[in-house]
């Protein structure tokens, strides 16, 4: 087949943009509330911890870049409930949900967002740069489209080996355009690689629409030109991103495949903290808002009796002491010693690597 | 004991690190069926299958980031580019990615990979294939970059760099893959980071690494015979630099040239010179003088590509009016 792109879960082909969600997705009367609850939970959680890191970064407690997931909530648990916990995750530079999604503490998340030793990736690396060998989460990047040829590496290390782990691929919309998107889904296609690359599609690049800066924004099409089966889902609910996203990273398993996954979803503030996205309409930023997945799914979850006061309360209440503790955590978390500062140039020792500081001579006797 | 070519050297290491080690996988443009543009890695496809030598699409970015990533789950790929002048394509991953990982994620992957590769002007390739661009590799933090000149090195190198858990550059050279030297029968295995003095002598330290260093030690070789005791020293290591072994040179010779197939200005030979300058100032007799590539896109004419490329005959002539110039003695 020459065309392999299939809508699948919620998405139909339409050609209009924001009109996959009107469709109806899963319900549910299939669904176990107690599994309801904890999505919501997840999704609060990633929500609170975001508005704590806006607020942290405001005050000059983290530094850098710093782009939060706010709006993408659905997205960021749908997407982690469908792996396995022995399957790899690569993502971009916004990146905190996963990384707490994928079962990091938020503790650790939150110094590394503060730049501690105590942080998943001690201090080296930020917000942007988050990894963690025991969670499997193999790095987010901050270079856009830096991660993919490394996922489709990690894919090919699990077939070189037999293994039946997944590695999944994250991105933004904007990442489809550059060229290692195409070499890494071409190599993975060729090379029947399990990975599954899923491009978050929040419908801007930074300030630059899709429309603008895609020639087919209908992105999950893009596989099609390396046979690659796209799949375009909602990305405002969470259960037609899990059912989505666990359909193919089972098949990805069990036929040693690649697939792409697009997840049209919502950027509710600007691409960073520090940007007031004045570039969109009131219109455009209403919509956002009124895209709100936690409302949504808080608002879904009540309506079918599952939410209720007592449970809101609670779930809220726990949240927000988790969010606390992970920002007392940090900011009680000693900084990395600057005498650390030359232990991770190379893993394997080698003579004549510098240690000298910025003052220093170049040779040491002097 | 045997003499084998360069080529041949790099071929008999991959193939023994294969057999020693599952994890070895090679990938590259047309190592496998092509067996190789330069006919490193011929017969290793027939030998290992297409599970270990992997055909590449041309697609330079994709695959060294494939490696990249292959190595983070502990597979020790060894990557092909055909020149040095594709790795351009792969910047990103080779700078941003593979010298980065083990650092910014606080030590928690190593990336136990190699990227071998050609470099070398001089066979009338014109300007976007002829060039010397390991500087770019030797200027970053986290990469290791080798520049073996004899068959006997590019072996224990080879070898050395399959092995070691870090992102290691090693470049060969188009000038070199025909040259024949000793090696061993045992298997060394090198020690990346360390220059070794190939050539004692007094008068004078002359510095090369790669073609150079092979064009070097000729030099000194027949300036012994007009009675000019030249030392020579071979980088052998980009990065990590040993300083300490060109500087202790220059305190026993007191003047030193350094040859290098690149472009002069902010080049390897600056950083050396600079390096001189520091730690062997008091012992300087002249200035530290560079033999350098002419600062223009290589063209193609032969006599112009000739002009162009730092030889034999220029670096004896900087020899000779660097002794000059200090009165020591005129060749």
């Amino acid at each position: 087949m020459a065309d392999t792109a299939k809508p699948r879960g919620t998405g139909r082909t339409g050609t209009r943009r924001r009109t996959a969600r009107k469709e109806a997705g899963p319900t549910l009367n299939d669904e176990q509330p107690k599994v309801l609850l904890d999505y919501y939970r997840q999704m609060l959680l990633i929500r609170r911890f975001e508005e704590r890191t806006a607020q942290a970064y405001t005050q000059a407690r983290i530094g850098g870049y710093c782009h939060l997931n706010l709006g993408e909530e659905a997205t960021v648990v749908g997407l982690m409930t469908a792996l396995q916990e022995r399957d790899y995750l690569f993502t971009n530079y916004r990146e905190h949900g996963y990384a707490i999604g994928k079962g990091i503490h938020p503790r650790r998340v939150m110094a590394e967002l503060y730049g501690r030793s105590t942080g998943v990736s001690k201090g080296w690396g930020g917000s942007m740069h988050m990894f963690d060998t025991e969670a499997r989460l193999l790095g987010g990047y901050g270079i856009v489209g830096g991660q993919l040829p490394l996922a489709v590496g990690a894919a090919l290390a699990v077939s070189y080996r037999g293994g039946d782990e997944v590695v999944m691929c994250q991105m933004g919309d904007g990442t489809t355009n550059i060229g290692a998107f195409h070499e890494s889904l071409n190599i993975a296609a060729l090379w029947n690689l399990p990975v599954v690359f899923v491009v978050i599609n929040n419908y801007t690049g930074m300030g630059t629409t899709v429309e603008k800066s895609s020639a087919e924004p209908e992105l999950y099409k893009r596989g099609s030109s390396y046979r690659m089966e796209g799949v375009r889902v909602d990305g405002q609910d969470v259960l037609a991103v899990r059912d989505a996203a666990a359909d193919l990273v089972e098949r990805a398993r069990a036929e040693q495949k690649p697939f792409l996954l697009e997840a049209m979803s919502h950027r509710m503030k600007g691409h960073s903290v520090v940007d007031p996205a004045k570039y969109r309409s009131a219109e455009q930023a209403e919509e956002a808002k009124a895209n709100d997945p936690v409302a949504a799914f808080e608002a879904r979850l009540t309506e079918a009796g599952i939410l209720t006061d007592e449970l809101r309360q609670e779930i809220a209440d726990s949240v927000k002491d988790e969010v606390a503790d992970a920002a007392d955590f940090a900011e009680n978390s000693p900084h990395p010693e600057v005498s650390t500062l030359f232990d991770y140039t190379y893993a394997t020792p080698v003579p004549n690597e510098s240690s000298r500081m910025p003052a220093d001579p170049v040779f040491a006797e002097q | 004991m045997s003499v084998i070519t360069y080529r041949q050297a790099l071929r008999d290491t991959l193939r023994s690190e294969m057999h020693r080690d599952e994890n070895v996988l090679l990938l590259g443009e047309e190592i496998g069926v092509f067996e190789g543009s330069y006919k490193i890695t011929e017969g290793l496809l027939k030998e290992f299958g297409e599970r270990r030598v992997r055909d590449t699409p041309i697609a330079e970015e994709g695959f060294v980031g494939a490696a990249i990533g292959a190595a983070m789950l502990g597979l020790r790929p060894v990557v092909e580019l055909m020149t040095i002048n594709f790795s351009l394509i792969a910047i990103d991953q080779i700078i941003n990615h593979a010298a980065k990982i083990y650092g910014m994620f606080g030590g928690q992957t190593s990336v136990p990979m190699v990227i071998r590769t050609p470099g070398g002007g001089g066979q009338q390739l014109g300007a976007t294939h002829s060039q010397n661009i390991e500087l770019f590799y030797s200027f970053i933090p986290g990469l290791k970059v080798l520049a073996p000149s004899t068959p006997a090195e590019a072996a224990a190198m080879l070898r050395a760099a399959i092995r070691d858990d870090d992102p290691v550059l090693f470049l060969e050279n188009l000038g070199l893959y025909n040259t024949k030297g000793e090696v061993p029968d045992e298997e060394v295995v090198a020690e990346i980071g360390r220059a070794a003095v190939t050539r004692e002598g007094t008068d004078i330290t002359l510095i090369g690494y790669s073609r150079m260093a092979a064009v070097t030690t000729r030099v000194a070789e027949r300036l012994a015979e007009q009675g000019i005791s030249v030392e020579v020293v071979d980088l052998r290591s980009l990065r990590p630099l040993d300083r300490e072994t060109i500087v202790e040179s220059v305190k026993r010779t007191g003047c030193a040239v350094i040859a290098e197939d690149d472009w002069l200005t902010y080049g390897i030979g600056a950083e050396i010179a600079a390096s001189i300058q520091e730690g062997a100032f008091d012992y300087l007799d002249a200035p530290v003088r560079r033999v350098a590539m002419a600062e223009v896109p290589m063209p193609y004419a032969k006599p112009l590509e000739t002009a162009a490329m730092p030889s034999a005959e220029s670096i004896t002539t900087v020899i000779h009016e660097t002794l000059s110039a200090v009165g020591r003695r005129v060749g």
